[in-house]
């Protein structure tokens, strides 16, 4: 088949998913958002600058590469507030996220089983720590 | 065999002067002082309890916080929206915004154990980031705070396989401290954080106001005005939430007085000047976008459209 024809397809088939996870209210002809309220004509400009960031899919990218695909990184993204953004933007391995108590090595084990008798950690469920 | 003991010796002082080095003030203060007539003790049973799966504290903590305030989501509808495999877990930015996805309002807490209290004592969960093993060995884990014993100094908590975890407040600060004592909310539009600030509430209002019907929007914003009259934000939302009801007249109202408390907010007349030809009052409503143009800003560009709008109407 036309390789063409294949990309426009898909192209537009994206953007149509897409479109399924945009936000609920839409902005009504000349009326100013109320997102626009707090905003200084400076940071105006840096707000313009994440969106064409946001454009340039460099944001959702990060995203994908953690295996999040691309539907839902877009609605991810779209769920976060400019400052936010920034915040996420090339960040992302330094920040926390919440996992597992899986993988800890047997060095580790044996301090954190003291630590957590001390009451200075929580690792292990059945640990009673002494106050 | 001696060697083994005093290297074990060795090691235990060690270890000890290494611990000396971690206090736990928050909850010193907090035992010392009893801050803003906070009840003894506090335990909301209510919220109900979904064990996590693996490496899904933050689905399945957001999802208990969620339907406390009356969500129905399971902590499989919120793993899409939060998880990352990459990272085997969850950020703090996504919890956020995951809350905001689901109608509610989401509001980070200043790093403070009284106020996590005060806001348990006013019925809302609060869901938190620990730190549960070292700072040189992180594991984080998200988990969520429904009741306290200030008698008994203990913190109760829905985390992980467990239903009902109870901590040594110490214990709780060690483990909250190491991931920078990071707390947030989740409630329903229109329910106000005991210990709001106004900036940070009408911020997290904003940023839920697209993902909520605008009643509910109308609801986040009454409730900042109530406290905060003259916040221009919360007053252009309660305007824009109106006008996107078709309610012209609350809106009307909503930005006139946006105009009496920001005279210099282009904002605040352009919107009123869009209400106003929306009752087809043409005179009036160029006047006022002809101000909202003068007085500039970055939003001029919307004020010069709103002003070509109303003039092509009037020539009609």
């Amino acid at each position: 088949m036309n390789s063409r024809f294949m990309r426009v397809t898909s192209r537009l088939l994206i953007a149509s998913v897409l479109g399924l996870g945009l936000p609920l209210q839409s902005s009504h002809a000349g009326l100013v958002g109320t997102d626009k309220v707090a905003v200084s004509a400076q940071s105006q400009s840096e707000r313009e600058r994440i969106r064409s960031f946001l454009d340039r899919e460099d944001v959702r990218k990060e995203l994908q590469t953690q295996g999040v695909d691309v539907y839902t990184a877009k609605a991810r993204v779209d769920a976060l507030t400019d400052e936010e953004v920034q915040k996420v933007a090339g960040k992302l391995d330094q920040m926390p996220a919440g996992g597992d108590i899986i993988g800890i090595l047997f060095t580790v084990f044996v301090i954190l089983l003291v630590t957590d008798i001390l009451g200075y950690t929580k690792v292990f469920p059945f640990t009673r720590s002494i106050k | 065999m001696l060697f083994r003991v005093c290297a074990r010796l060795i090691a235990g002082v060690f270890f000890l002067i290494w611990l000396g080095g971690c206090a736990t003030p928050q909850t010193q203060a907090l035992l010392k002082t009893h801050p803003r007539q906070l009840p003894q003790q506090m335990e909301l049973s209510k919220v109900p309890f979904y064990p996590q799966e693996t490496h899904q504290c933050g689905p399945a903590s957001l999802a208990m916080a969620l339907n406390a305030g009356g969500a129905k989501v399971t902590p499989q509808d919120l793993t899409p929206q939060v998880y990352l495999p990459g990272l085997a877990g969850s950020l703090q930015v996504e919890m956020l915004a995951a809350t905001r996805r689901n109608g509610f309002l989401a509001y980070e807490l200043a790093p403070k154990l009284d106020d996590l209290l005060v806001e348990v004592a006013a019925g809302s969960p609060v869901l938190v980031l620990q730190n549960v093993a070292l700072s040189w060995y992180p594991v984080w884990h998200y988990a969520v705070v429904v009741g306290y014993d200030l008698k008994r100094e203990e913190i109760i908590l829905r985390s992980g396989l467990e239903r009902r975890q109870v901590l040594p407040f110490t214990t709780f600060e060690h483990t909250w401290e190491r991931a920078g004592y990071w707390a947030m909310l989740a409630l329903p539009p229109g329910r106000m954080p005991r210990t709001a600030t106004e900036a940070a509430y009408v911020a997290a209002a904003v940023a839920v106001e697209k993902f909520i019907p605008p009643k509910s929007a109308e609801a986040a914003y009454d409730a900042a005005l109530k406290r905060w009259p003259r916040n221009l934000s919360a007053r252009i939302g309660l305007g824009n939430a109106a006008y996107a009801q078709g309610k012209w007249k609350r809106a009307e109202k909503a930005y006139l007085q946006a105009t009496l408390d920001h005279p210099k907010s282009a904002i605040a007349y352009n919107n009123l000047a869009q209400t106003l030809a929306e009752q087809k009052r043409y005179p009036e409503a160029l006047a006022l976008a002809n101000q909202a143009v003068l007085l500039g800003g970055p939003e001029q560009d919307a004020a010069k459209n709103t002003l070509d709008q109303i003039r092509k109407k009037m020539r009609k």
